[in-house]
């Protein structure tokens, strides 16, 4: 292929004296142009990122809902899930009021809360359909980073719970000034 | 004693088919990669598990880590018409040419204020330099006008409200913060947008979870 053919015709005879012209390779040696290629390959190989963005679906609730059309949920079944600042999660079981605050108010972390999140799945009974109680309410406060939210949102659909028994609203102060006492408490800063 | 004679090989490989082969490779691996669109702003986003590929055609909301908001649109996207509606509905008063250079710039990332100044600049201006779609808080919500013109621009459109949601993509930094990502769920929820999506990296789901037993049950299953 990389060879051409240099013999002159069929051994045709010069008369004497007319040098026979020395017959030179054509053949070239291909093995840099080889190197060079595969060298290519692999730099496009590395160079390239295989992993294709993904999508998240999110399903924000309606702000402006009523107060008679907003979802009734179980105290029983509910668990609040709040995110502090330095990847600290703290959750609990119910409703939150004065005097069950601390007994209820627990930290956790992002480790920890995906077994806290099964527990509670699993405690909850099977309605009619299926665990048609149960709901996750994520809070985050302001130092919460982006990051923090996709994660907690992410073990939700690592522990499959099916989306709408999840949703994500605003903090209030009570759960404020719950965070600060035990980030104060555990010095996080 | 008669020895027989091995007639000496040439150790010289033809290397012309290798040659052929790593180049056959080569022009395969460049002309099967799709070039990623360049970023304008370089944004880390946080990985999660889900498996759905974010759609090509989509205008993505982009939150950096600075708290910055900057909006891209795809060339299919009625880049013109969503400008033109912003145009109008907050009178900024930019003539055709002027909403016609906007719409070819990659990113929108200035006040609406800003807007016209922008169109007029001769030089380049990267997204990097651009302070952002001011978006701070929900008095002073810009984005909102933004997403208003999108909403608007594709009203009388083919387009359910459902493609559009799928459509609107927000890819966050993994350090920006939880205000800065309430800021553009405000400014979505408030024309109407209740779902949208995330874009993220993709990654496993841990051995052992939930989610690993249902994908282990069906593997071809669909989940969202």
């Amino acid at each position: 292929m990389a060879e051409m053919d240099t013999s002159s015709g069929g051994g045709h005879k010069k008369g004497p004296g007319v040098k026979k012209p020395k017959k030179l390779s054509t053949r070239v040696d291909l093995t840099p142009m080889v190197d060079l290629g595969f060298l290519l390959i692999t730099f496009f190989v590395f160079t390239t990122t295989m992993s294709k963005p993904t999508a998240m679906n999110m399903n924000e609730p309606k702000d402006d809902a009523k107060e008679e059309e907003m979802m009734k949920v179980k105290e029983s079944a509910v668990m609040t899930i709040l995110i502090g600042k330095g990847d600290q999660v703290y959750y609990y079981n119910g409703i939150l009021t004065g005097d069950n605050a601390t007994a209820i108010f627990k930290s956790s972390n992002f480790k920890d809360i995906r077994q806290i999140i099964l527990d509670k799945r699993n405690s909850v009974p099977d309605g009619d359909k299926s665990k048609s109680d149960l709901m996750y309410i994520i809070k985050a406060t302001k130092e919460a980073k982006f990051k923090n939210i996709i994660d907690i949102l992410d073990e939700m659909q690592i522990n499959a719970i099916p989306p709408g028994h999840y949703a994500e609203v605003d903090i209030n102060d009570a759960e404020l000034s719950l965070i600060k006492q035990t980030e104060d408490a555990n010095g996080i800063k | 004693m008669g020895r027989a004679k091995i007639p000496r090989k040439s150790t010289n490989i033809d290397m012309t088919a290798m040659c052929d082969v790593a180049f056959l490779l080569l022009s395969f691996f460049i002309l099967a990669t799709k070039q990623k669109p360049p970023e304008a702003v370089t944004v880390a986003a946080p990985s999660s598990v889900s498996t759905k590929a974010a759609p090509e055609k989509s205008i993505l909301i982009t939150l950096t880590k600075e708290g910055k908001t900057f909006l891209m649109m795809g060339d299919d996207i009625k880049k013109k018409d969503i400008i033109a509606a912003v145009n109008t509905a907050k009178s900024l008063g930019l003539s055709d040419a002027e909403v016609t250079k906007i719409s070819k710039m990659p990113v929108i990332g200035v006040s609406l204020g800003q807007l016209k100044p922008l169109a007029n600049r001769a030089d380049e201006f990267s997204a990097a330099q651009m302070p952002g779609i001011p978006a701070k808080d929900s008095t002073n919500n810009e984005l909102v006008d933004w997403i208003r013109g999108i909403t608007t621009a594709y009203a009388g459109s083919e387009l359910s409200l459902n493609d559009l949601q799928q459509m609107i993509l927000l890819k966050g930094d993994g350090d920006a913060l939880y205000p800065d990502f309430k800021n553009v769920k405000y400014a979505l929820k408030k024309n109407g947008l209740y779902k949208f999506r995330i874009v993220t990296n993709s990654e496993n789901a841990p051995v052992g979870s939930e989610l690993y037993k249902l994908n282990r049950e069906n593997p071809a299953g669909k989940k969202e």
